[in-house]
């Protein structure tokens, strides 16, 4: 064994050790989130069927395997339950995440253009809400919106309303919350980009005729993009899915995907539906990732 | 990132200093009144005329007493210099001497805290980057990543609203002219460093400009690849016709491309000359240091006689010199001699009379050989105690006239090749 492969046998252990993990902490608990989506209802414990026992012999897996079906996912594309969950989920994330872009994007620029002994400050500042519990800061919200919450009771000293205006349990509410909690995760990858923009590429543009706007429609953003990418991935991902703020904040006139799914593993206790849920929001999130992954593997080959 | 802030700044703060106006008691270019009104950006790009209203002594650029501080430090300090139409200029000095800050006002990056810079005798000094006739080739080229070679060249044409017909036009005549044929879809990044240094140069000449700056445009090139490109750009500038001030700390650059060099010194120019006179004739003792390699001896004026002055040094005993142009009248001068001027033979030169006198003949024991191929270096202790370099050139392969370490010889020059300096 040479002196190269001592150092580069470790080296490549280390980097298969994620796939490890992915296949022992995704892919393994996704086989059976899967499976459970294949099988029906039961009352029994666990509460469906059928149940692989592998001491009953080939027959009876066999067996099992045949009573796996697809109806569950039928009654997804067949319910507008669910359908209009989805829908509403995808909404509400493009809705978040544009204002997400539209407020990150400027908190991110401006950091960027900080004297670099006061950005590291600034980045501070962004993390430092992360040191509290994420439930704590949307329960806090929840006394700040209320009825005779912080924001009521400071319109009515400045007499700006008349009467307590409802703002917990609005769709409002909602975007308020998932908006202050994802900043950062929008933030923070604009900023890297941002950041490690040569200036000399502005003055360039300024030199060739370009006026500040100017230059930083032709120059600034097209360069920001893969930071805008990855933001914009980072935040509308897990707002598809997310389940607390809205549960908390919203009115329950109609549900994100992340709520049906609860209700119908906890409420109703139909596993093999709740997984069918599961199984479909993770293929819907799987495009945009694709997408994301492809354009970054463009990105590499180029550089 | 700073300067791009600031950068920021001083566009959305275009009204102009009170330093701007505090040097008007200046005599003004007489022509300064028919001078032509700012331009707008599309008639900026236009083929320049002839500039007829503009007397022939006016030069198309005058910086007029410019001071420049940044905090407490002084950049530039109260720094005139004009510079003529179509003049390859090259501002020289070592780092930190002023002389990117100078290039980066006359781009319109920095503004001066006083003083003024005339363009074809227009106030240009708090005019913001994107509005002037001038165009700069950026150290690190600062191509756009994101563009390629021909949207490159191109940003600036887009600017000032060109047909398509015309700036494709005018992108092949330059993809031409920089030698780029065939490589206008790469990306920067998959271009070499030469290439890149093309694009760069194509970039800032497409618009044309009265006045192309180059903020050391050769210093990322490997030597072989410079000393080509450096006389691809005399060449192109002498094509061209345009002016280009060039700002380098390589004073084998300057004194190859420019015309003319001016040395920079803590803000200040030490010397304005062309390169010849630069390395005959330096004005001051650290140009004579700072523009190639010199022997310095420190002494006093002994005696005045026929254009001839006997300066007494400690360390080379009496030493027979020119007598300056100018001179200063004081008794402590510093004599400088160039290496290559300063001869080497076992016996010194041939004994003539009617010369003798007039030939300085210093005997020593050289301590050191360099052989550079080209040149060798000798390093020789006088009997005085001095050190004086000597180089030589190797005219011949074979050379018997080399000498070694531990040899005696004589060192001699005539007067005419020395300078005198204060000290």
């Amino acid at each position: 064994m040479s002196v190269r492969d001592a150092f580069t046998r470790p080296a490549r252990l280390a980097a298969r050790a994620p796939y490890l993990w992915m296949v022992l902490f995704f892919l393994v608990p996704f086989g059976f989130v899967a499976k459970i989506s294949l099988s029906q209802t039961a009352i029994a414990q666990p509460p469906y069927v059928p149940l692989f026992d592998l001491t009953l012999g080939v027959a009876a897996i066999k067996a099992a395997f045949a009573a796996l079906s697809l109806d569950n996912f039928r009654l997804l594309v067949s319910d507008d339950l669910y359908v209009l969950s989805y829908l509403r989920s995808l909404l509400v994330a493009a809705i978040s995440t544009s204002i997400l872009l539209l407020i990150g994007y400027p908190i991110a620029y401006g950091m960027a253009r900080l004297p670099r002994t006061w950005q590291p400050v600034a980045m501070m500042l962004v993390i430092v809400p992360f040191w509290t519990s994420f439930l704590i800061r949307i329960y806090a919200w929840i006394n700040i919106l209320q009825h005779d919450g912080l924001l009521n009771q400071i319109l009515l000293a400045l007499h700006l309303v008349s009467t307590p205006v409802v703002w917990l349990s609005t769709d409002g509410a909602m975007y308020l919350g998932i908006v202050y909690s994802y900043l950062p995760f929008m933030i923070l990858p604009l900023y890297a980009t941002l950041a490690k923009m040569d200036p000399a590429l502005l003055e360039a543009a300024s030199d060739l005729g370009a006026p500040p706007r100017g230059a930083f429609w032709l120059v600034t953003f097209p360069l920001s993009l893969p930071g805008v990418a990855a933001g914009v991935l980072l935040c509308f991902i897990p707002i598809v899915g997310e389940f607390v703020i809205p549960d908390l904040l919203a009115g329950s006139d109609s549900l994100m995907i992340g709520q049906t799914l609860w209700l119908e593993f906890f409420n109703n206790k139909d596993w093999p539906v709740a997984s069918a849920v599961a199984v479909a929001l993770l293929a819907l999130l799987l495009v945009p990732l694709l997408l994301y992954e492809r354009m970054q593997r463009r990105q590499l080959e180029r550089a | 990132m700073g300067r791009a802030w600031q950068m920021a700044e001083e566009l959305s703060n275009p009204e102009p200093q009170a330093g701007a106006t505090a040097d008007s008691a200046l005599p003004e270019p007489d022509s300064e009144a028919s001078a032509p009104p700012a331009k707008s950006e599309a008639e900026a790009d236009l083929p320049q005329p002839e500039l007829p209203a503009i007397a022939p002594e006016v030069p198309l650029l005058r910086i007029e007493g410019v001071v420049k501080t940044f905090g407490r430090f002084r950049a530039i300090d109260a720094l005139s210099l004009d510079i003529r139409a179509g003049e390859f200029f090259a501002l020289l000095g070592p780092s930190g001497c002023g002389k990117t800050t100078l290039l980066r006002m006359l781009a319109g990056f920095e503004t001066p805290d006083e003083g003024r810079i005339l363009l074809h005798g227009t106030d240009i000094a708090q005019m913001p980057p994107h509005l002037r006739p001038v165009n700069m080739m950026f150290q690190h080229y600062a191509l756009f990543p994101h563009l390629n070679v021909r949207d490159n060249i191109a940003f600036g044409l887009r600017r000032i609203g060109m047909t398509p017909l015309e700036l494709n036009a005018r992108v092949a005549e330059m993809v031409a002219l920089v030698k780029l044929d065939g490589l206008e879809k790469r990306k920067p990044d998959q271009l070499s460093g030469g290439q890149r240094q093309r694009v760069a140069l194509a970039r800032s000449l497409a618009r044309r400009p009265q006045l192309l700056l180059l903020d050391e445009p050769l210093a990322a090139l490997d030597k072989k690849l410079r000393e080509g490109t450096q006389f691809e750009l005399m060449a192109l500038q002498r094509r061209l016709g345009t002016t280009f001030v060039i700002v380098t700390h390589d004073q084998e650059e300057a004194m190859t491309v420019a015309d003319r060099i001016a040395v920079m010194d803590s803000g200040r120019l030490e010397q304005v000359a062309t390169p010849r006179e630069l390395y005959e004739a330096p004005r001051s003792r650290w140009v004579a240091e700072f523009v190639g390699d010199v022997n310095i001896f420190e002494g006093e004026i002994e005696s005045r006689e026929a254009g001839r002055l006997l300066v007494a040094t400690k360390t080379a005993g009496t030493l027979a010199v020119a007598e300056p142009r100018r001179p200063n009248g004081k008794a402590l001068v510093c004599v400088a001699i160039r290496p290559e001027k300063v001869k080497l033979s076992r016996r010194g030169p041939a004994v003539d009379d009617s010369h003798t006198h007039a030939i300085n003949r210093l005997e020593g024991t050289v301590t050191d050989v360099s052989y550079l191929g080209g040149v060798t270096l000798y390093q020789v202790k006088l009997d005085g105690g001095a050190l004086l370099r000597s180089s030589m050139a190797n005219t011949a392969r074979l050379d018997l006239d080399a000498y070694s370490a531990g040899q005696r010889v004589v060192a001699w020059f005539t007067p005419d090749d020395c300078v005198v300096l204060e000290p």
